[in-house]
C-alpha cells in the first residue's frame, strides 16, 4: 500500500530538512514541472488525475483552476494569489496539522508548482492562530528554500518567481469559508461574500485568487511525479487517491492514518482505530467532521470516498470520524456541535445568526428535561429554514446536517428526554 | 502624521514588516494585533488606535477586526491562559468533567481570571488534537490527554 503523502511522516520521524527532504525525492516534482511543464500540461494532469479538494466539499481542483484567467506571456505581471487555506477548524478534524508538523516541505513544494500552473508569484498560508509549531515550521522551510534558490526569483533557473507567506489567524471557524477567508486576509471581518464574482476571477483585492486545503495541496507533488494513472490506481474505487483519515472518540486507538479512498469504514475503525473501547459499542459516527450528517451501525461497510458517503445521505467531508457511542447521548452531542456552530456564526445573515442560537437553546432545554413534544417539530422546521439556499454561506446547512440526521436515526432518544423529563445519560456529561 | 506614541519601535518595526507581505497595509491588522497582544497581553483601546493609525484604517473598523477574532483580548488576562477545547471529540471524552475541576481548583468561571492575576480560563474550539482528547492550551502550548492528575500537575508547574 503506498503512502505518498505521508512516506517522510511518522511517530519518531522529525520534520525533514531541505537537504533530507531533496534526498528522499522532494523537488524533483517542481524541478519536472517547472522547466519541462507547461501550466496547461499540469492543469490537464490534475483533471486527468480526478483530484479533489480535501477540506471538506470535494470540489474538483483542476476544474477548480480552470476558471482562472491565464495570460498569454508570463511576463504579464498582474497579480494572481494562491492561498492555502491551513485554518483547520471543522470539529474533530487533525489531517492538516498532522501534514504541517510532519513534512513542511511537501506543502511548499506542492505551492510552488500549484503557483507555478496558476501564474502566481505570491501565496500565502492562512493558518490558525493556534498552530504555531506548523507556522513555525512552514517558515523554517520557506527560509531554507529561499537560501537554495527554490522561492525567490528565478526559481531553478526557469525565469519563474515566488514568495510565499504564512499569515497566522486569530481564531473564528469561519475562516475556512474560503470568500470569508479571504476578507479575513484582507485584515477584516471574516464574513463570506457573494458569488459570483468567483474568487478565480476577483478574489484577493479584486486579483484572480485560488484557494485550496492543505492537504489537497500535498497531492500537486505526487501527482507530477507519477501521473494521473498511477494516482487513480491509488484509491480503491473510482474516486482517486489516499486520503488522512482519522478516528477520535471511544475508540481503543484514535489517530490519523493515510489510506486508500474508499477504505472501507469498518477497516478504518476496526483496523486502524483498534475497534471501540472495552465496554462501549458503536452508535453512530459523523464520518467527516462536525458539520457532515450522521451514520450508523448499517452503514460500516461503506466505501470512505466522496460518492459512496454522498449517496448514503452524508459527506466524506474531511475524512475524519467521530464515533458516538452507546453510552454518550445523541442529544447532548448534538447540542454540544450547535453550540459550536451558533457561537462560530459571523453573523452576516439572519437565518444562522438568529437560528442557530435558538437551536442550541431547544436542545439544551431537552437536556435539562423541558423538552416538549412541539420541539421536535421546532428543530426539523429549522433543519429547512437554515438549509441549502435560505442562508449566504455553507455555515448553517453544514450545521443542520448533524441535527436533521440525529432526528432520524436517534428520534427514539430525543423522545425519551420528553417522557422522562431528563436526560437518560445524565445532561452534559459525556459519558 | 501624528507621531505614534503608544506603541514601541520593536511593535512598529514587526507591524510594518507584516504589513509590507501584503497590496495594503489592512492585511496586517489581525497580526499587528497580535504583535501588540504578545509584548503587552491585551489589546487596549490606546493601542486600537495607534495600530489602526500605523495601518491606516479606521479605529472603529479594527475594534471590529480585533472583537471579532476570539485569540485577540480586549481585556486584560492573567498570567497564565488556560484554553480547554469544549468541541465535540473532546466532550466525547469528558472535558466538562476537566472545565469543572478547573473551575474548582482555580474558584473562578469560564471567562474569569484567578484574584491573584496567575490564570485565566476560557473555553476554545477544536484544536485539532482530537485523538488525543481532553486537551487544553496552556499559554498557547497544547496539553493532552487531560484527567484530574495532569491538570493538578499542570497548574503545580505554572505557578
Amino acid at each position: 500500500m503506498e503512502t505518498p503523502l505521508t512516506q517522510n511522516i511518522g511517530p519518531t520521524k522529525s520534520p525533514p530538512s531541505l537537504q533530507e527532504y531533496r534526498a528522499n525525492g522532494g523537488y524533483r516534482a517542481a524541478h519536472k514541472a517547472l522547466l519541462e511543464m507547461e501550466s496547461q500540461d499540469i492543469l490537464q494532469l490534475l483533471q486527468d488525475a480526478n483530484l479533489r479538494g480535501r477540506g471538506g466539499a470535494g470540489f474538483p481542483t483542476g476544474m477548480k483552476w480552470s476558471f482562472v484567467p491565464m495570460y498569454k506571456d508570463r511576463s504579464e505581471k498582474r497579480p494572481k494569489y494562491l492561498v492555502v487555506n491551513a485554518d483547520e477548524m471543522e470539529p474533530g478534524t487533525f489531517k492538516d496539522r498532522l501534514l504541517m508538523e510532519g513534512d513542511p516541505h511537501q506543502l511548499i513544494e506542492g505551492i510552488i508548482i500549484s503557483a507555478y500552473t496558476l501564474q502566481a508569484e505570491v501565496a500565502y498560508i492562512f493558518i490558525r492562530g493556534e498552530y504555531q509549531r506548523s507556522a513555525d515550521l512552514l517558515n523554517q522551510a520557506i527560509a531554507e528554500c529561499k537560501e537554495q534558490g527554490l522561492l525567490g526569483d528565478n526559481i531553478m533557473h526557469s525565469r519563474f518567481n515566488l514568495n510565499i507567506f504564512v499569515h497566522t489567524s486569530a481564531g473564528r471557524y469561519i475562516c475556512g469559508e474560503e470568500t470569508a477567508l479571504l476578507n479575513s486576509l484582507e485584515g477584516k471581518r471574516a464574513t463570506p461574500r457573494a458569488k459570483p464574482p468567483f474568487p478565480q476571477v476577483s478574489g484577493l483585492w479584486g486579483r484572480p485568487t485560488v484557494v485550496n486545503n492543505v492537504e489537497t495541496i500535498c497531492n500537486v507533488p505526487h501527482i507530477v511525479n507519477h501521473g494521473a494513472a498511477w494516482y487513480k490506481g491509488l484509491s480503491l474505487t473510482e474516486d482517486a487517491g489516499t486520503k488522512i483519515f482519522g478516528v477520535s472518540g471511544r475508540v481503543k486507538n484514535p489517530g490519523a492514518w493515510e489510506l486508500p479512498l474508499g477504505t472501507p469504514v469498518r477497516e478504518i475503525i476496526e483496523k486502524y482505530a483498534g475497534g471501540m473501547q472495552d465496554g462501549y459499542k458503536l452508535r453512530g459516527f459523523l464520518p467527516g467532521g462536525g458539520s457532515t450528517n450522521f451514520l450508523t451501525q448499517e452503514h460500516l461497510d461503506l466505501h470512505m470516498d466522496y460518492t459512496s458517503i454522498g449517496k448514503a445521505g452524508s459527506r466524506l467531508g474531511t475524512g475524519t470520524m467521530i464515533i458516538l457511542d452507546d453510552k454518550t447521548c445523541p442529544v447532548g452531542m448534538v447540542r454540544n456541535l450547535e453550540h459550536f456552530f451558533a457561537q462560530e456564526s459571523c453573523g452576516w445573515c439572519t437565518p444562522c445568526r438568529d437560528g442557530l442560537p435558538w437551536v442550541e437553546h431547544i436542545l439544551t432545554e431537552f437536556e435539562h428535561g423541558r423538552g416538549e413534544i412541539e420541539d421536535m417539530d421546532v428543530l426539523i422546521r429549522h433543519t429547512h429554514l437554515l438549509g441549502p439556499g435560505n442562508t449566504f454561506c455553507a455555515h448553517a446547512p453544514g450545521a443542520m446536517g448533524p441535527l436533521e440526521s440525529a432526528l432520524r436515526y436517534f428520534r427514539e432518544d430525543f423522545e425519551e428526554h420528553i417522557h422522562s423529563k431528563s436526560c437518560p445519560w445524565g445532561h452534559g456529561s459525556g459519558s | 502624521m501624528e507621531r505614534i506614541t503608544t506603541l514601541s519601535a520593536e511593535e512598529i518595526a514587526e507591524i510594518n514588516a507584516e504589513a509590507a507581505h501584503y497590496e495594503q497595509p489592512q492585511a496586517a491588522s489581525i497580526e499587528a494585533l497580535k504583535i501588540v497582544q504578545k509584548y503587552r497581553g491585551w489589546v487596549s483601546d490606546e493601542s486600537v488606535n495607534a495600530v489602526a493609525q500605523l495601518l491606516n484604517m479606521s479605529p472603529a473598523e479594527l475594534d471590529g477586526v480585533a472583537t471579532f477574532y476570539n485569540l485577540i483580548f480586549r481585556r486584560p488576562v492573567g498570567k497564565h491562559v488556560l484554553m480547554l477545547c469544549d468541541s465535540v471529540s473532546c466532550w466525547i471524552m469528558g472535558c466538562d468533567g476537566v472545565g469543572t475541576q478547573l473551575k474548582n481548583k482555580l474558584g473562578i468561571e469560564f471567562g474569569e481570571t484567578t484574584a491573584d492575576g496567575q490564570f485565566t480560563l476560557l473555553p476554545v474550539t477544536c484544536q485539532g488534537a482530537c485523538d488525543r482528547a481532553p486537551v487544553m492550551l496552556v499559554d498557547g502550548e497544547l496539553e493532552t490527554h487531560l484527567d484530574e492528575h495532569k491538570i493538578t500537575e499542570i497548574l503545580a508547574n505554572q505557578k
